[in-house]
C-alpha cells in the first residue's frame, strides 16, 4: 500500500492522494507551472522557494533526473504537487527516478488528484498559501497549520536562497568582467554569461554597492529570485547606487527591483505567470517571442518615469510590462526569463543586448 | 501586418477523394481554411474531386468546382475565375503537386496567380532529399548520414560513414526495387552490385539505418513577421520503421527531458525558416538515437498534414485555420485564440491530458496481403483519445476502435511473440501483452520492439492490473476506481471478473458492472481542452471524460440535440457519414438547438470545436455515450447519421430510456432483420430475391438447396459488406459458413438469392413519416454482385435503357416502404432490375451516397432529414416533389490496391474502395471521362486496348471491341477472345497468356505498349495469369477495367474525350441552372 498524502488549500478546500518524494509536512505559496517539461530545471529554481509547486502536465517523471539540469545546489520548492510521477524512467542521461530524487532532497510531494481542479480554483481565487503532509491526514487540523504559514507578500526569501558567499563562475574565454547579485540566481543565466565570455563574481544579495564597484565589473547582472521585491529595500538602495554606473542587466526580481528603484511600484499579480509559453511583444522590433516566466509580482508601468525608462516588452495575454531600457543609460530589464530552462530559448539574443551594451560602454 | 488588401480571390485546391494516406483531415483543414478566409470577406474558389466532403458544400465557397485535380482542369478554373491567389498547402499532397505543376508550367504566372503560404522554393528544398539534406546540412543540422554511390568501391567508402546497419536505395527504380537494409559487409556488397545493375543511372543511395529509434514531430507555424510557435509536440510509441501514420502517437512527447526537448524545438525553427515556409504550419519529424540522444531530421511537410489535424484536436488550436489567415497576412499575435478569447495565437498550447492516436487497418480486406507494418503507410483510419493519463487515454483510444475481438488468449509459440514483437503488425499491443502475460522482461521486450521502455512500463501496469482486477472479481471499490483511471472500460472489466479462475462459471455483464461503480459512486467527469491547462477561461465546450474530482461540462438548460458520430474511418464508413453528422449540427444549430457531437475520429469536420455546439471526444460505446446522456439530458439523440457504429447502439440506448429521435430504433432494427423485413416486403407484395439466414453450416446448405445456386452470403449486421461473398457450389458455401461462424457466432448469416446480370440501382430518400420524398436514383455502372459501394454510380439513370415503369416502381416501393416503416429521416433502398424491381435492401438511415446525391440536385438531404427528426415536416419546408437533376453526375469510387501488393484488383459483392470521386457533365462520357480521371485512372484517347474477357461475357465482347475500333484504338486479346472477335470481322491482334510464352501480355502492359486492359474475371476463382495481368497493370498504372459495362462507359467517355474541350462549371452554376429549368 502506497503512503497516502494529504494537501490543504487556506480557503478549507483539501485533496488527499498518493505521498511521493520525502515524508513530512511542508507549506507555502500554492501555484502551478504550464511547462510540459523541465520539473528539475523548476524544482531546483531558486525563485520557487516558499512555493508548493502543481505541474500542470500530468505525466510526471517520466525522463528521470539527472545532475546536469539543475539550476542550482539544490531543489527550492516547499513541495511537488503532480497527477501522475512515474516510477520508472526512460532517458539516456536519467540518473534517478523523481520520486528517489525528490526523497533525497527532502522535498515532500504528492500525487494522485485531480490537479486540474486545484490549478481553476487557484485561477479564480489566486494564489494560496497551502500544505502538504503525510502525517497529518485530517483536513481541518492540516488547514489551522496552512492559516499560520506567513504570506507570500512582505516576506523576504531572498535571504534564505542567496549565496552565503561570493564566488566566481569562470567565462569562456573570458572578456568581460560582470558581476551579480544573487537573489535565488538560476544557473543557465551563468552558464549564458559564461558562453559569451563573462567572467562572473556572484555576490551575496547582502553585498554593498561598493563592494560592487570595487570588483571593476563591466556589466551588473541583477538575478531573478523568490518572493515579494518590497521587503527588499536594502538591494533597491544598491541599485539605485549602481544606476549609470555601469551597463546593469536585471531579469524577474532583479527586473523588479530596478524598477522600484527607479521610483515605480510593484504589485502582487492574482496568481502570477509560471511556464514556458507566455506570448511577449518586444515593441522595438514587433515580434512576438515564446518565453519563459515565472513570477507572481509585477511592475506596474504606469508607476515608471516614463521621460527615463523605455517599455521594451509586453505580454500579450494580459499586457503587464515585461520589460524596459533606460533612455539613455545603459539599463536593461526582463520581467521574464530569456536563460529559459525550462522552456523556450527565443530570448537568449537579451544576453547579446547585455554584451553590446558592455562593449559600448 | 494586417490583414492583405491587394488580394481578394482566392483559389483552394482540395485533396481529392479518400485514399490511404490522405483521408478527411484535408477537408478539416480546407474547410477551415475555407471558412476563415470567407469569414474575412475574402471570395473563395475551391476545386476538389471530392463530393463527400463538407469544403464542397456550395455554401461554404463562393464558388465550388468539382472536377479532377489535374493541372488542365484547374487552369480552366483560373481561366475562368481569374483568382488573385492559390492556397496549395491544406489540401495535402496532391493539393500541393497540382500546385507546384500549374505553378512550373507557368499557368500562375500567366494569369498573375500568386502562391500564398508556400512558395515554390520553400516546396522544393522540403520535397527533394538533395536539396532539403544540402539545406539542413548549411544551418548545421543532421539528417542521417548517407551518399550516393556509383560503384561497388565508392559505396563502401561511404560505408565507413555510415555504418552498419545500411539502407541502399537504387535510383530511379520503379516501387523501390532493388533496395535493402545490409546488416553485414556481404549483404552489403550483394545488395549494393544487385542495385546498381538495377539503376538505369548505376547509382544507389547509401543511408544510415535509423530503424529502431525515437520519432518524434513537432507541428510548427511561422507568421509574416517570422513569428515561430510550436503547437504541438508528438512521440511516436511505434520505433522508427513504422510509417507514423500507421504508428500509435503520443502528444505531447513523453519521454524528452527540456534541453532535449528545446534543441527539437530550436531545429524546427530553423528548419522551418531555412526552407522558407513563409506562412502557415509545417510539420517536422525528427529520430532520436534512445542510447545516446543524437537527433537527425528525417523530414518536413510544408503544408498542413494528418498530423497537424490530429495537433489541432489535441490542442485545441485550429492550424488550418490559423495557417489561412497568416496567408493573407495578418500575423500570429493579431489572431485572438478562439479558446480563451482574450489571448492571442500567438504561444505555444499547453497540455494538461495526454492524448493517444491509434490507427485502423483493413487488411482484413485484402487477404492476399500480409499484415505488416512497416515504411507504407496501410491504415485507413484512427481514433484519437484523451486521458489524464497516458494509460487512460490508451485505454480509451482503444475501445474507440470498436474491434469487437482481441488477440485470442490461448498459450502462444514463444517464437511467434518474438517474431510480432520485431515486425509489427496491427496486432502488436495483443502480442506485446502476451509477452507480459508470458513475463518476458521489460528490457528484453524494448531491445525486440523499439519501444521505449516507458510506454512498454506503463503497458505493463495495465496488463498487471487486469490479473488483479480478474482476480478481484469486482468486490474492491479502490481497485475498480483505479481501473476506470486507467481506462478500462465497463465491458472489459465484465470480461475480466468473468474470467477469473473462481468465478464459478459467471458471466458478468457491462450493465452489472457499471451498476457496481455508481453504487460506489464511480463516475466519470468532463474535462475541457483549453490550449492553456486551465490557466485562463475557456469558452468553448470541447471535453472529455476522466475520473477525476471536479466536472467541467457546465451543461445548459437549453433544448439541445446529441449527434453519434461515425467513430474511425474504415472501408465502407467513411466521410460520408462524417458529412452527414456535420449537416445536421448545422440544420439544427439553425433551427435553434443546442448540439453536441460525440466522435473520437480527429481527422474530421465534425471534431472541429466550431461544428457542433458543444463536443464530447469520446468513444462511440453504450458506457461512454450514456454517461454523456446522462450529464447533458438532451431532447434528442441522432443515431441514424454516423453509419453502423452509432446504430449499433441504437437499440440497447433507447432500452436505456435514450430519446432516439427520428426513425424508431425498433424500425431501423426490423429493416435490418432479414426475416422480419422479408415478412414485411411479402405483405406489401414488393418482390425479393429468395431468402434465408443460417446459423450453422447445415443450415446454409439447406437453405441454398431450396433456392439454388448462385447465392450471395453475408454475415448480419456489417457494414461495407465486410466478409460478403457470391457462392456458386456447395463446397465453398461450407467453408464460408465455418468461418463466419468462427467470426461472430452470435450473428446469423443472411443467404439470399444472387440475382445474375441484373442491373443494381440506389435510392436515396428522405421522409416525415407521413410523405417520402425520393432525393436520386442511382444506376450501377457495374452489374449486381458488386459492392454498391465499388460501384460507378450514375445520376439520373439512363432512361433509355430502362423500362419507365421499372423506374415508377422503384419510386413507388421506395415511398411504400418509407411509410411502412415510419421513417423520419434518411432512407437509402437497393433495387435489383432484371425482369422484375426486387428490393435488396432497406437502410432506414444515412447512406454513403447522401453526400453526392445533395451535391448533385443542390438539395441537403441530411440538413432537410434533421429537420424532420425534430418534428418538422416536408411541407413546411417546402420540400414536396422529387428533385430533378439537368446534367449527368457520376460517382466513381477509388482503390488502395497499389498499396497491397499482391492483391487482385477486381471487385466483388466485399467493398474494398477506400473515397469517391464526383464527374459531373452535359453527357455521360463526358461524365464518367472526369470521374475517372479524378479516381487516378487517366483513360487512353487512343492506342492499343487489350481484352481478355470470361466465357460468359464473350458473346457480348464484340459490340465492346466494335466501339474501340471505331475511336481508332487497335485491339489485341488472348487467343480465345481474340478468336471470338475474328469471327465478328474484327482486326485483332493475339497475344500470349502470361504462361503461354514470351512476350506475354503482361510483358506488353510493362513495355508501355497496351494503354488500356479490359478483363473480366473468369468466375469466382481469378487465374494466376490473370491476377498477373491485373497487377502488372497496377504496378505500371495502365488503366485496368474488370467488367464489360464499365468498359462500355469507357468507350463513351473516350468518345467524350476525343471530342470535347475542357470546360467547367460551378456547383453554384449547376444549380442556378436547375432552378432555371424548373
Amino acid at each position: 500500500m502506497r503512503r497516502r498524502a494529504l494537501l490543504c488549500l487556506e480557503d478549507g478546500i483539501s485533496f488527499e492522494g498518493e505521498a511521493f518524494g520525502a515524508g513530512g509536512e511542508s507549506f507555502g505559496e500554492v501555484v502551478f507551472n504550464t511547462s510540459m517539461t523541465g520539473y528539475q530545471e523548476v524544482l531546483t529554481d531558486p525563485s520557487y522557494a516558499g512555493q508548493i509547486v502543481i505541474m500542470t502536465q500530468p505525466e510526471m517523471g517520466n525522463y528521470g533526473t539527472n545532475a546536469e539540469d539543475v539550476e542550482s545546489r539544490r531543489p527550492f520548492v516547499q513541495g511537488f504537487v503532480v497527477r501522475d510521477c512515474s516510477p520508472v524512467f526512460s532517458n539516456w542521461r536519467g540518473h534517478e527516478t523523481l520520486d528517489g530524487y525528490l526523497q533525497k532532497e527532502g522535498i515532500v510531494a504528492i500525487a494522485d488528484l485531480d490537479t486540474r481542479s486545484l490549478v481553476r480554483r487557484i485561477r479564480s481565487q489566486g494564489a494560496m498559501r497551502g500544505g502538504i503532509s503525510t502525517e497529518d491526514l485530517d483536513p481541518t487540523s492540516l488547514c489551522r497549520k496552512v492559516l499560520q504559514w506567513p504570506e507570500m507578500k512582505g516576506s523576504d526569501y531572498v535571504s534564505k536562497v542567496t549565496t552565503s558567499a561570493a564566488y566566481d563562475y569562470p567565462g569562456e574565454r573570458p572578456r568581460y568582467r560582470v558581476v551579480a547579485y544573487d537573489f535565488g540566481i538560476k544557473t543557465n543565466i551563468l552558464r549564458n554569461l559564461s558562453r559569451r565570455g563573462c567572467e562572473v563574481t556572484v555576490l551575496p544579495a547582502s553585498a554593498g554597492a561598493e563592494d560592487v564597484l570595487d570588483l571593476k565589473p563591466d556589466g551588473i547582472f541583477l538575478s531573478n529570485g523568490p518572493g515579494d521585491p518590497e521587503p527588499l529595500q536594502g538591494a533597491v538602495d544598491n541599485i539605485r547606487k549602481l544606476i549609470g554606473k555601469k551597463p546593469i542587466f536585471g531579469i524577474c526580481l532583479g527586473h523588479q527591483l530596478l524598477g522600484l528603484a527607479f521610483g515605480g511600484k510593484t504589485f502582487k499579480m492574482k496568481f502570477g505567470h509560471r511556464g514556458g509559453n507566455q506570448p511577449v511583444k518586444n515593441l522595438v522590433t514587433g515580434k512576438v517571442e515564446i518565453t519563459v516566466h515565472n513570477h507572481g509580482f509585477a511592475v506596474d508601468p504606469d508607476s515608471l518615469p516614463e521621460s527615463e525608462l523605455q517599455l521594451t516588452h509586453v505580454n500579450l495575454n494580459d499586457q503587464t510590462l515585461e520589460g524596459f531600457r533606460h533612455r539613455y543609460l545603459p539599463v536593461l530589464s526582463v520581467q521574464y526569463h530569456p536563460e529559459a530552462s525550462p522552456g523556450p530559448r527565443d530570448s537568449l539574443y537579451l544576453f547579446d543586448e547585455f554584451i553590446q551594451m558592455m562593449d559600448q560602454a | 501586418m494586417p490583414r492583405r488588401d491587394d488580394i481578394q480571390r482566392i483559389l483552394i485546391v482540395g485533396s481529392g477523394p479518400i485514399v490511404i494516406g490522405q483521408a478527411c483531415e484535408f477537408d478539416y483543414s480546407g474547410t477551415q481554411a475555407c471558412k476563415a478566409l470567407v469569414s474575412d470577406g475574402f471570395e473563395v474558389v475551391l476545386v476538389n474531386s471530392n463530393p463527400a466532403t463538407i469544403m464542397t458544400d456550395p455554401e461554404l465557397a463562393t464558388r465550388t468546382y468539382i472536377e479532377p485535380l489535374t493541372p488542365e482542369f484547374v487552369e480552366e478554373i483560373i481561366r475562368k475565375e481569374r483568382p488573385d491567389a492559390l492556397l496549395p498547402t491544406v489540401g495535402g499532397q496532391t493539393g500541393l503537386n497540382v500546385s507546384v505543376e500549374l505553378c512550373e508550367q507557368g499557368v500562375l504566372s500567366r494569369y498573375g496567380v500568386e502562391m500564398i503560404g508556400a512558395n515554390l522554393t520553400a516546396i522544393k528544398v522540403a520535397e527533394d532529399r538533395r536539396q532539403f539534406r544540402a539545406a539542413m546540412e548549411e544551418i548545421g543540422l543532421e539528417v542521417p548520414r548517407s551518399g550516393f554511390a556509383n560503384s561497388l568501391k565508392e559505396a563502401q567508402k561511404i560505408l565507413e560513414r555510415v555504418g552498419l546497419p545500411a539502407i541502399i536505395r537504387p535510383s530511379f527504380t520503379l516501387g523501390g526495387s532493388g533496395s535493402g537494409i545490409a546488416f553485414n559487409s556481404v549483404e552489403f556488397d550483394e545488395i549494393i552490385s544487385g542495385g546498381l545493375q538495377l539503376s538505369p543511372i548505376h547509382e544507389v543511395l547509401v543511408e544510415e539505418s535509423i530503424i529502431g529509434w525515437k520519432e518524434f514531430e513537432l507541428e510548427v507555424m511561422r507568421d509574416l513577421n517570422d513569428n515561430v510557435v510550436i503547437i504541438c509536440s508528438i512521440e511516436n510509441f511505434d520505433a522508427m520503421g513504422v510509417h507514423t501514420g500507421d504508428s500509435i502517437t503520443v502528444a505531447p512527447a513523453q519521454t524528452l527531458s527540456d534541453p532535449e526537448y528545446q534543441d527539437m524545438r530550436d531545429a524546427a525553427i530553423a528548419v522551418i525558416r531555412k526552407v522558407g515556409v513563409e506562412t502557415g504550419g509545417s510539420n517536422i519529424q525528427f529520430a532520436v538515437d534512445p542510447s545516446s540522444g543524437r537527433m537527425v531530421l528525417i523530414e518536413m511537410n510544408p503544408r498542413v498534414s494528418r498530423s497537424s489535424a490530429l495537433a489541432s484536436k489535441a490542442t485545441g488550436f485550429p492550424i488550418a485555420k490559423i495557417a489561412a489567415k497568416l496567408a493573407v497576412g495578418y500575423t500570429l499575435d493579431e489572431i485572438p485564440n478562439d479558446i480563451t478569447l482574450k489571448t492571442p495565437a500567438s504561444f505555444e498550447p499547453t497540455l494538461d491530458y495526454v492524448v493517444v492516436k491509434i490507427p485502423r487497418w483493413n487488411f482484413e480486406k485484402f487477404p492476399a496481403t500480409k499484415p505488416l507494418l512497416g515504411t507504407q503507410m496501410k491504415s485507413v483510419g484512427e481514433v484519437m483519445a484523451i486521458g489524464r493519463t497516458f494509460q487512460e487515454a490508451l485505454g480509451k483510444g482503444l475501445r474507440s476502435l470498436e474491434h469487437d475481438r482481441t488477440l485470442a488468449e490461448e498459450a502462444v509459440d514463444p517464437e511467434r511473440i518474438r517474431e510480432n514483437l520485431i515486425q509489427p503488425t496491427p496486432l502488436r499491443l495483443a502480442y506485446l501483452r502476451l509477452a507480459f502475460l508470458e513475463q518476458w522482461s521489460l528490457v528484453e521486450i524494448a531491445a525486440l520492439s523499439g519501444i521505449d521502455p516507458w510506454f512498454l512500463f506503463r503497458f505493463r501496469e495495465v496488463v498487471q492490473l487486469e490479473e488483479e482486477l480478474a482476480a478481484s472479481r469486482g468486490a474492491d471499490p479502490d481497485l475498480l476506481r483505479k481501473a476506470k483511471r486507467y481506462g478500462f472500460s465497463d465491458v472489459r472489466l465484465a470480461q475480466l471478473f468473468s474470467e477469473s479462475s473462481d468465478a464459478e462459471g459467471r458471466v458478468w455483464r457491462d450493465a452489472e458492472v457499471r451498476e457496481l461503480r455508481e453504487k460506489a459512486g464511480i463516475r466519470p467527469v468532463f474535462k475541457r481542452v483549453d490550449t492553456c491547462a486551465a490557466e485562463f477561461e475557456s469558452y468553448t465546450p470541447y471535453l472529455y471524460s476522466t475520473y477525476e474530482a471536479e466536472d467541467e461540462s457546465e451543461p445548459s438548460d437549453a433544448r439541445k440535440i446529441v449527434i453519434l458520430g461515425s467513430g474511425p474511418n474504415r472501408i465502407g464508413q467513411g466521410i460520408e457519414f462524417d458529412y452527414c453528422c456535420c449537416h445536421a449540427a448545422f440544420a439544427l444549430k439553425d433551427a435553434g438547438f443546442e448540439t453536441i457531437m460525440v466522435n473520437c475520429n480527429p481527422e474530421t469536420v465534425s471534431t472541429d470545436y466550431d461544428t457542433a455546439d458543444r463536443l464530447y471526444f469520446e468513444p462511440l460505446t453504450f458506457e461512454d455515450v450514456m454517461e454523456i446522456v446522462e450529464k447533458e439530458k438532451p431532447q434528442g439523440v441522432i443515431v441514424q447519421f454516423g453509419g453502423q457504429t452509432p446504430l449499433k447502439l441504437a437499440l440497447p440506448l433507447f432500452h436505456a430510456g435514450v430519446p432516439i429521435i427520428g426513425t424508431s430504433p425498433e424500425s431501423i432494427d426490423l429493416a435490418e432483420d432479414r426475416k422480419r423485413f422479408g415478412l414485411l416486403a411479402r405483405r406489401l407484395g414488393i418482390p425479393q430475391p429468395e431468402a434465408g439466414t443460417a446459423r450453422s453450416v447445415e443450415e446454409a446448405v439447406g437453405v441454398a438447396r431450396s433456392i439454388g445456386f448462385p447465392v450471395l452470403v453475408r454475415p448480419s449486421y456489417v457494414l461495407g459488406g465486410r466478409a460478403m461473398a457470391i457462392i456458386y457450389d456447395e463446397n465453398s458455401l461450407q467453408s464460408y459458413m465455418a468461418s463466419a461462424v468462427e467470426a461472430a457466432p452470435r450473428h446469423p448469416v443472411l443467404i439470399d438469392k444472387f440475382l445474375e446480370d441484373a442491373r443494381e440501382y440506389d435510392v436515396d430518400a428522405v421522409a416525415d413519416g407521413k410523405r417520402v420524398v425520393i432525393g436520386g436514383i442511382m444506376e450501377h455502372i457495374e452489374e449486381a454482385g458488386i459492392h454498391s459501394g465499388d460501384s460507378t454510380s450514375v445520376l439520373p439513370p439512363d432512361e433509355s435503357d430502362l423500362d419507365p415503369a421499372h423506374l415508377e416502381t422503384m419510386r413507388r416501393h421506395t415511398r411504400r416502404l418509407g411509410l411502412e416503416l415510419g421513417v423520419v429521416g434518411l432512407m437509402n433502398v437497393q433495387f435489383a432490375v432484371r425482369d422484375e424491381v426486387y428490393v435488396l435492401e432497406v437502410n432506414p438511415r444515412a447512406s454513403r451516397t447522401v453526400p453526392f446525391v445533395s451535391k448533385a440536385t443542390g438539395v441537403p438531404l441530411a440538413k432537410i432529414a434533421a429537420q424532420l427528426m425534430i418534428g418538422r415536416s416536408l411541407d413546411e419546408l417546402g420540400l414536396t416533389v422529387d428533385p430533378k437533376v439537368s446534367h449527368c453526375f457520376i460517382k466513381a469510387p477509388v482503390f488502395p490496391f497499389a498499396k497491397f501488393p499482391g492483391v487482385d484488383t477486381i471487385l466483388g459483392p466485399e467493398m474494398k474502395s477506400t473515397g469517391e470521386v464526383m464527374g459531373v457533365s452535359e453527357n455521360r462520357g463526358d461524365a464518367y471521362a472526369r470521374a475517372q480521371l479524378s479516381a487516378g485512372m487517366v483513360l487512353p484517347r487512343t492506342g492499343v486496348v487489350f481484352i481478355s474477357v470470361n466465357d460468359r461475357d464473350k458473346p457480348k465482347v464484340t459490340p465492346l471491341a466494335e466501339g474501340f475500333q471505331k475511336l481508332g484504338f487497335r485491339l489485341v486479346a488472348t487467343r480465345g477472345t481474340a478468336a471470338y472477335m475474328k469471327r465478328a470481322g474484327l482486326v485483332v491482334e493475339s497475344v500470349y497468356k502470361v504462361k503461354e510464352g514470351r512476350p506475354n501480355v503482361a510483358d506488353l502492359i510493362k513495355s508501355d505498349k497496351i494503354d488500356l486492359v479490359v478483363n473480366t474475371p473468369l468466375g469466382r476463382d481469378s487465374r494466376y495469369d490473370e491476377k498477373a495481368i491485373r497487377r502488372a497493370c497496377v504496378q505500371h498504372g495502365t488503366p485496368c477495367i474488370t467488367t464489360l459495362s464499365a468498359a462500355h462507359a469507357a468507350v463513351d467517355a473516350i468518345h467524350a474525350l476525343q471530342r470535347e474541350k475542357i470546360s467547367v462549371r460551378s456547383l453554384q452554376d449547376y444549380h442556378e441552372l436547375k432552378l432555371a429549368d424548373r
